[in-house]
């Protein structure tokens, strides 16, 4: 299906013995461990080429791990069944092997590398027969904004995606050096102010992965992390819909509270929502302007004259795709209360 | 164990010059040039850094607006004539040509390069006046790091251009001062050709 | 402005550790300020001690003649090595802590973030610039020149002035713990979170102006080994004769000159973007926060192998003399040294592998750094080669040194992973990457610099250093790194990040518990290690080496009496070959008189590096609580000092022939009395610094 998948194939017996034998080490492990488990092709793929490094490589380190101790034992201070060679200094044959051997390895894995960095490469759009979810992430002190610029629909604190559907992430940060990474999925990537970086994921199976930020910065950084949430297409129609219908505005006043220094938790009581602890909570936005994300990059502090609010898919300066909307036409009361527990519910399985 | 022929980079002082810190001399100098080439990095680094800034105006003036080659091109002849006759006093030391001579080429030498900070300075506060300063952009700030820092470069040969000077007056030519003048004409050509740099690529650069 | 804060710029009371508990006491707050306070006072304790002992034994006189003012380059490296291990101490009691803290640090913990953000800050940067960087100057400095039969360094007053910075640096990172607090940026400042915008306190300043002082230091430092090395190796010394370890200093030196003006131009520009309001790297205005990650890591890259070649330097001799033969490959050796030393200037980008580049420029900087692979690889296998044959003594030494081997190449296999952009993008900036520089660092830089220690320190002090308790530091060092760190490479991939000061993940837990009984092991080993210099300082008299080669020594160090005259060598030797002092002993010629003594000339005393020291320490204080006057002050003395320095000319003094002959004399008569020892007996009181001649395929 996806290019990265088939890629996969290239090493699969590797992917199986690493997909089996470290989290059987890892027994007793209550959740998921990222990339020990990956949910998706991306991941999967680092996986196998994990475990296919680690091989070549043993086959320098091992002998050194083994003969180290062996030699250590055999040439002993006091031994006289060995040989002595107190002048020896060079034998070509064994140089010649021990710069070979490592070149050659290190050409196969140069060889891989180079292929394997384009497959995986993150700017790289993934082949599938859907279109991509287009979602642009900010990152602020301390937490993250997942907009859905097609939707006009924004989210804090989880990032929903429908699952077997590649997602096209445009990021970037509204304060420092941030890194956005979902392990379980696949790369992370750093994200810049007024810089754009681009990642593409995509889950094949349903379930909730933690995602985080990776580069410290500051002293909530360890609260910054959020709930990926793989749920089926209908789901994700169901909470887009839902969205829209219930979400607080993002205003003025609303993104006022939500750029505010703080964890995803602070914002979240801030906004008004109800936190039910340990979860990470759900804030929805509705109402989300086009054409947000880019004003983040471009100034500081953000002017809302030129950002106007729109609803729904009222939209006409926004390079919105004709073909996805969601479920627009889906009758939004009828799902209303329960989209938050269905997604959930249906995830724990 | 005094080795008859010296060898270090820049201009060796030959046979004649020989003494008890001929030994010391080969190692001073030769040092002295590692750490200008350790200096020259620096500059590397914030000549590329100021490449990758050059776009970064903000809003705020470009390189076409800031610069103005015509002070650059005086501040340019006064440090090249500033070298020429640092070698001139140079040879003076070598070919023993006397004290005043050599004093006197140091001295043109250190009015020269003196000119040149003061011309910089000079230029420097009518870019302020205009509004060009650091703060406004990252391509000032690039450039407030890169060219001024040369300045205090030239500003410290000058400081000890003139402690050699008082050096001399106190003990003659011998050989610490000798050592003290190779390895500044060192440094002195080292920043000749630093500025060559700025020149073509800011300067000549900017007005391009 | 008051008078007040004209003097004391912004430094007030609230600087002070215990401040923030009386203001607002919860029950965290006061746990970190004790601990905080406690840190603090040892500190003030330490220097109070420090000071009441030498005015007590009446010794400020023979400290200030003897040591700060001396321009001997074996006092000068040991100088250097005490700061790193004092250094030393204090970082590991903060990795302690932080590792304590990940223990209990399921939702929660004992520490507050920003001091947890200080402690690993404090932690990095003392390990690389105040521990790993003096101790490598230290030995270096102590070694080298005996190594290539020199008197001293090329420039001896320099030698003290980098000295002065290096204190400077490292008592500015321990005033911050009296007047708070450091800064929370991490050994690599990355901007634009160091940026006066987003930390406005005076620790990222303390941070910039203690690492801007090593970095001079370690400049001034690199100039004076490559110099040294180039310009004064006895005569028949070619470079090709060089003892490996020089060769590795002289590779590390140059480095050191190439590597550090990076750092200078990144701690340089952040502080202009601090102080004059810059925008080289800020997030507004056309900063470029990436402009830093490249300057920084085109510094930080070299100061890899800045900090490990000369600890595969220390392996190669330990290696060669505890197998009591040649070093295997010894051209190959030097030529994997100089690849090592080049290729590290050419892959600092593996370091921001995530950041938005495109994958031809990933993939080609992941090969380069593959690359560096190959000759580390092939140094491993020689080192084995050279106990290949040989007869091994397993002193305590050499356990570090085949400690490190074993170690050292599963860093290198973690090395590779991270080299790999496609499975870097799920380990980076996790714990995975934590372990795997510890495990280069550890292995590497801690192992080869306290091999250093046990090795020459006979040399340095005239008596061995205690077998018992340094065999229980090295296994206890071994033990401790692969408890604390191996549980981390799991974390990494458990997607663990680096520098988090509690989690919410469970399956965390048992790994981060055995983490923290590791770092109580290492606490252990350091604890080994002083009980071992106490002991060995106690029982000197047993263990004396004074003929000055307990270990049947290859090279021209142990040519000479333990501990060596100041001027190292009465006459400086003829080289004909490498192994010199081997040869010598293998030709039945060690230990000759010469037929002729010569007055030596050696370099006066100074107190340039006190002054410097002390100027740079106040300008550095000084910036980062903006008390401007003093940083006038301390540039002017600064100055001032160096141009009174040119007007100096009594820089030397002379020692007669007669003085040396009579000293060489009585070494030589010692040398005849002593029995020497076979290599069994290596261990036992009958070590007198003897050895008895080597014999082609003995056993001895």
């Amino acid at each position: 299906m996806t290019a990265v998948s088939q890629q996969q194939k290239h090493f699969p017996a590797l992917s199986a013995l690493g997909a089996c034998l470290l989290p059987a080490t890892l027994s007793g492990c209550s959740s998921a461990p990222g990339f020990l488990d990956p949910q998706g092709p991306i991941a999967r793929a680092q996986l196998g080429h994990f475990w296919f490094v680690v091989a070549m490589l043993a086959i320098v380190i091992l002998p050194v791990l083994v003969l180290t101790p062996l030699i250590l034992w055999r040439y002993r201070y006091g031994t006289s069944r060995a040989a002595y060679r107190p002048k020896w200094e060079l034998t070509l044959w064994l140089d010649i092997l021990i710069w070979g051997i490592p070149i050659l390895i290190v050409v196969i894995l140069s060889v891989v590398l180079w292929r394997q960095t384009h497959q995986l490469d993150p700017y790289r759009p993934l082949h599938s027969d859907q279109p991509p979810l287009e979602i642009q992430v900010v990152g602020y002190d301390w937490k993250w904004l997942f907009i859905y610029p097609e939707q006009h629909i924004a989210t804090l604190g989880q990032l929903i995606v429908p699952v077997g559907r590649p997602v096209a992430f445009d990021l970037t940060s509204a304060t420092v050096l941030q890194t956005f990474f979902i392990p379980a999925l696949g790369s992370q990537i750093d994200v810049m102010n007024r810089m754009q970086t681009t990642l593409h994921l995509l889950a094949d199976r349903e379930g909730e992965f933690e995602g985080r930020n990776m580069q410290y910065n500051g002293d909530g950084f360890h609260e910054q992390r959020f709930t990926a949430r793989a749920v089926n297409a209908q789901d994700f129609a169901r909470f887009v819909a839902d969205t829209r219908h219930e979400g607080i505005p993002l205003d003025q006043h609303n993104y006022r509270i939500l750029a505010r220094k703080g964890s995803t938790l602070e914002a979240a009581k801030a906004l008004g929502e109800s936190v039910t602890l340990p979860d990470d909570p759900l804030v929805r936005f509705s109402a989300v302007p086009d054409g947000l994300f880019d004003a983040i990059m471009r100034d500081a502090p953000l002017d809302w004259s030129e950002l106007s609010p729109t609803t729904g898919g009222s939209a006409t300066s926004a390079p919105a795709t004709p073909h996805d909307t969601g479920g627009e036409t889906s009758n939004p009361s009828a799902s209303a209360a329960s989209t938050t527990i269905t997604t959930q519910g249906e995830s724990a399985s | 164990m005094s080795r008859t022929i010296t060898r270090h980079p820049g201009l060796n002082l030959g046979p004649a010059h020989d003494d008890d810190a001929t030994d010391v001399r080969e190692e001073l100098v030769f040092g002295f040039w590692v750490f200008m080439m350790s200096d020259l990095i620096i500059f590397g680094m914030l000549f590329a850094t100021y490449v990758t800034m050059l776009g970064a105006t903000a809003g705020g003036p470009t390189p076409h607006d800031v610069l103005d080659i015509r002070p650059a091109f005086t501040e340019t002849m006064l440090l090249l004539a500033s070298s020429f006759t640092f070698g001139m006093a140079s040879l003076a030391l070598k070919y023993r040509q006397g004290r005043r001579h050599l004093v006197g080429w140091l001295l043109v030498t250190l009015v020269l390069g003196l000119a040149f900070v003061g011309h910089e300075l000079h230029e420097f506060v009518s870019m302020f006046h205009a509004g060009y300063v650091p703060s406004r952009s990252g391509y000032l700030s690039s450039f407030f790091s890169l060219v001024p820092l040369h300045g205090l470069h030239v500003t410290f040969a000058s400081l000890w251009l003139i402690a050699i000077l008082f050096q001399i007056a106190v003990y003659g030519i011998d050989s610490q001062v000798k050592n003290g003048l190779l390895r500044l004409a060192i440094l002195w050509h080292f920043l000749d050709i630093v500025w060559i740099g700025i020149f073509s690529l800011v300067y000549l650069g900017g007005a391009a | 402005m008051t008078v007040t804060e004209i003097l004391f710029g912004r430094l007030g009371w609230d600087a002070l550790p215990f401040w923030h508990m009386l203001q607002n006491p919860t029950f965290k707050s006061v746990i970190n300020d004790l601990i905080a306070s406690g840190a603090g006072l040892m500190v003030v304790l330490g220097a109070l001690v420090v000071v009441a002992g030498v005015s007590w034994l009446g010794k400020w006189g023979y400290l200030w003649r003897e040591w700060l003012t001396s321009p001997d380059h074996k006092r000068i490296g040991i100088m250097f090595i005490v700061i790193a291990l004092v250094m030393l101490a204090r970082a590991i009691v903060e990795a302690v802590f932080m590792r304590a803290q990940q223990a209990v640090g399921l939702n929660g913990g004992f520490l507050t973030a920003e001091h947890f953000g200080q402690l690993f800050t404090t932690h990095g940067t003392i390990m690389v610039f105040f521990m790993g960087m003096p101790f490598l100057t230290g030995v270096i400095n102590y070694v080298m020149p005996l190594q290539i039969g020199a008197r001293d360094l090329s420039f001896p007053v320099l030698n003290l002035v980098s000295l002065g910075l290096t204190a400077a640096g490292a008592a500015l990172v321990m005033v911050s713990l009296v007047l708070e607090p450091f800064s929370t940026g991490g050994w690599t400042g990355y901007a634009p979170f160091t940026e006066l915008s987003y930390n406005p306190g005076a620790g990222v300043d303390y941070w910039i102006w203690a690492v801007s002082l090593s970095t001079f230091s370690s400049t001034l430092s690199g100039i004076n080994f490559a110099v040294t090395i180039y310009k004064k190796r006895a005569p028949g010394m070619t470079l090709f004769r060089m003892p490996l370890f020089t060769w590795t200093a002289l590779c590390t030196a140059i480095l050191m000159i190439f590597g550090m003006p990076p750092l200078t131009v990144a701690t340089g520009l952040l502080a202009l973007d601090r102080y004059l309001d810059f925008h080289m790297f800020t997030t507004d205005l056309g900063g470029n926060m990436m402009n830093y990650v490249n300057l920084f890591w085109a510094f930080g890259h070299p100061e890899v192998y800045i900090l490990i070649l000369p600890a595969f330097g220390v392996f190669s001799e330990v290696f060669a003399t505890f197998s009591g033969k040649r070093l295997y490959g010894y051209t190959v050796l030097v030529m994997a040294t100089i690849c090592i030393a080049v290729l590290s200037f050419t892959v600092w980008l593996h370091h921001f592998f995530t950041m938005g580049q495109s994958a031809n420029v990933n993939a080609a900087f992941g090969i380069a750094t593959m690359l560096i692979g190959i000759p580390t690889g092939v140094k491993v296998y020689d080192w084995m080669l050279t106990m290949y044959r040989g007869r091994v003594r397993m002193s305590v030494p050499m356990i570090y040194a085949v400690g490190f081997i074993l170690l050292f190449v599963l860093g290198g296999m973690s090395g590779v992973i991270l080299a790999t952009p496609s499975v870097d993008y799920q380990v980076h900036n996790s714990l995975f990457l934590v372990a795997h520089f510890h495990n280069m660092l550890i292995p590497g830089v801690l192992f080869g610099m306290l091999a250093a220690v046990n090795y020459w320190f006979p040399k340095a002090f005239g008596f061995r250093l205690e077998e018992r308790w340094g065999r229980r530091a090295a296994w206890l060092w071994i033990l401790g790194f692969m408890l604390a760190f191996f549980p981390l490479y799991v974390l990494g991939m458990m997607g663990m990040p680096r520098r988090s000061v509690s989690f919410t993940n469970p399956a965390y837990l048992p790994w981060t518990v055995i983490a923290g009984i590791g770092a109580l092991v290492a606490l252990a080993a350091l604890a080994c290690l002083l009980l071992q210099l106490w002991v060995s300082v106690r029982d000197r008299d047993h263990n004396r080496v004074f003929a000055g080669d307990p270990w049947d020594g290859r090279s021209l160090e142990w040519a000479t009496s333990a501990p060596p005259p100041e001027y190292n060598f009465p006459v400086i030797p003829e080289i004909y070959g490498r192994d010199a002092f081997m040869l010598e002993k293998d030709g039945g010629t060690p230990f000759q008189a010469p037929t002729q003594y010569q007055d030596i000339v050696m370099p006066a005393n100074s107190a340039m590096g006190v002054i410097i020291g002390a100027a740079g320490f106040a300008a550095a204080f000084a910036l980062t609580w903006y008390m401007w006057w003093l940083v006038v002050l301390s540039a002017v003395v600064m100055i001032g000092a160096a141009i009174a320095r040119g007007f100096v000319r009594t820089t030397h003094y002379v020692i007669s022939a007669d003085e040396v002959r009579r000293t060489h004399e009585y070494w030589l008569r010692e040398v005849e009395a002593t029995t020497p020892i076979r290599r069994s007996q290596e261990q036992s009181g009958a070590n007198r610094g003897r050895a008895v001649p080597p014999v082609e395929g003995a056993v001895q």
